[in-house]
């Protein structure tokens, strides 16, 4: 324990107990639950080499599945950013019968669990289910195809936005809004110019929280999806098929190139927020 | 959680104010109803769905197909894996929050970066290492053949990835909140003679309580929960490595949608319960839990 408080050495000296212990205990659950696995999927995809780890990850079933994984959940956090940002301000600005019901129950996707918002939600949107014999007439599929994917993903999402936006919205001044309302301002110039520049960061964390979870999800999807090769596969279910097939460098090589990508999108949504700061 | 700021209507500038930062009410009704529509149609919908399939053959019908030897098997499986994964990342928890938030150290944003790590991982990722590990062509896989000790396709699996998938809940409950009560009460303690212990099971403890049950609450919910991380380790041998979400998808791929949609009526359940108790613990004590207080 000595060679951690060496390594870490304490700033401020404290009187109280056990320092060493505690911070030797959570290193070492650390390393063995989650450091030591994830060093793993980073470095097995070595084996392949790099040009066998491009070769799997430009494999058309592979760039197929990233492409529906990244894409659908590009627009499933589009449209929750839009309506996650219209219940926050419903939440936190008006009053209603069952407000509180209604507040409670967005945690609901994280709440449950993502087997049976697959299988709910695909009995919804098959052919015969409530909302998909309503579709049908119409011509639009949603259940084993691309847009299933999405409904599942904006289900997923919703509360990411809304609990990052709404206590954003309730700190908010009314003040300056009276003030940019005494200085002549409309209501929609006060909403686009003073209240949505106030937010933005807040809706981009969302948003990014909301692209991030859609990515890597995998039970709510994979139900109503129809998991066709090239059409309605994801990513993660092809890491899945990977590691069925005892493919373990192939399916790590898949996993490489998902976190990859979702750290690339993450840094360009933080510098965005930055640039957005510095203005 | 929040509560409308309405104006005054004894303040003479009032009205004024009120027509000036307030939309008119064909507008405010609008957005309520495009909000709760959204809700209703995503969120409500869905859930009002299992239970309706579930009790689409009469009660009955639900009850046997929950009483069947396979989801009883599941159901048992699914609690022992939430009542070994829980208590660990609860232990983890509370150990890692007393060396993080009472003690000053370089490195300590990194620890808290890893320790948040697993929320940022797909669920097929966070079992996806552990095949990496221990499976049969994993690094230890033939040291754990040779010694006859099955991780994967087995019940250790199953935990260790539940633990990784519900790791931070705890600890990233109490570290915010043990950082904002600070030492004082502790050094009080120790000062009057109290030893380590007994500073920790009567002053820190009780001060966390509120805080360690949230966290616990939703990392239960999560263990009963998961589907991914479980999925990729179980190997669904029926009656063995099912758990309960697992086991609905099983139903589900065999057209058994009412056993199906019985064993999703009991997680739906638990979601429910789980949110209840969550909404009251952030309403009662919402002072001493760290997520409400930003």
């Amino acid at each position: 324990m000595r060679v951690f408080a060496r390594f870490l050495p304490r700033r401020a000296p404290s009187v109280l107990p056990g320092f060493g212990p505690a911070l030797g205990f959570a290193l070492a659950y650390l390393s063995i639950i989650v450091l030591m696995p994830l060093a793993a999927l980073v470095l097995r995809p070595a084996e392949l080499g790099f040009s066998g780890f491009v070769a799997v990850a430009t494999q058309p079933r592979v760039l197929a599945a990233l492409r529906l994984s990244f894409g659908a959940s590009l627009i499933a956090a589009a449209i929750n950013a839009v309506f996650g940002m219209i219940v926050a301000w419903v939440l936190v600005r008006y009053s209603f019968p069952g407000k509180r019901l209604v507040d409670a129950l967005v945690d609901l996707p994280f709440a449950l669990p993502t087997a049976v918002a697959g299988v709910a939600l695909t009995a919804l949107y098959a052919p015969n289910g409530w909302i998909g014999r309503l579709l049908q007439p119409l011509g639009i599929e949603v259940a084993f195809t691309p847009l299933g994917v999405v409904v599942a993903l904006v289900f997923i999402g919703l509360p990411f936005v809304v609990r990052t936006v709404q206590p954003v919205l309730q700190d908010l001044d009314r003040e300056v809004e009276e003030a940019a309302a005494s200085l002549g301002a409309s209501r929609w110039q006060t909403i686009v110019r003073v209240i949505l520049p106030a937010i933005l960061p807040a809706l981009l964390t969302g948003f990014a929280l909301a692209l991030a979870r859609g990515v890597g999800e995998y039970g709510s999807v994979i139900f109503i999806a129809g998991n066709m090769p090239l059409v309605s596969e994801i990513a993660p279910l092809l890491i899945v098929i990977k590691l069925e097939q005892y493919d373990y460098a192939g399916a790590a090589a898949v996993g490489v190139a998902m976190l990859s990508i979702s750290f690339v999108m993450l840094l360009i949504l933080n510098l965005l927020q930055r640039w957005h700061r510095g203005h | 959680m929040a509560t409308e700021t309405k104006a005054p209507a004894a303040s003479p500038a009032a009205p004024a104010t009120a027509a000036a930062i307030g939309e008119p009410a064909w507008a405010r009704n609008l957005l309520i109803a495009l909000g709760l529509g959204f809700i209703g149609l995503f969120l409500v919908l869905p859930l009002v769905a299992v239970f309706i399939e579930a009790l689409s053959n009469g009660i009955g019908a639900y009850l046997a197909a929950l009483h069947t030897p396979d989801t009883l098997a599941a159901i048992r499986l699914t609690l022992l894996v939430a009542a070994i994964a829980v208590p660990c990342n609860l232990v983890f928890g509370v150990i890692a929050a007393w060396a993080i938030a009472k003690f000053e150290f370089t490195g300590r944003s990194v620890l808290i970066t890893f320790i948040d790590l697993p929320f940022s991982v797909s669920p097929v990722i966070s079992g996806l290492v552990y095949v990496l590990l221990f499976g049969a062509h994993g690094w230890f896989g033939p040291w754990l053949v040779a010694n006859n000790v099955q991780i994967i396709f087995a019940v250790p699996g199953i935990v260790l990835a539940t633990i990784f998938v519900t790791f931070p809940f705890v600890a990233r409950e109490l570290i915010p909140l043990m950082q904002e009560q600070g030492t004082e009460e502790e050094e009080a303690a120790l000062s009057l003679g109290a030893n380590g212990w007994q500073t920790f099971w009567r002053v820190t403890l009780p001060n966390i309580k509120w805080g360690l049950l949230y966290g616990v609450l939703l990392s239960n919910a999560r263990a009963m929960g998961e589907f991914g991380a479980v999925s990729v380790v179980s190997g669904h041998i029926r009656g063995l490595t099912n758990t309960m979400p697992l086991h609905v998808e099983i139903l589900y791929n065999e057209y058994n949608f009412v056993g199906a949609f019985a064993v999703a009526s009991l997680l739906a359940l638990l979601a429910l319960v789980t949110l209840v108790l969550k909404s009251l613990l952030e309403w009662r004590f919402g002072h001493e839990l760290a997520v409400t207080r930003h």
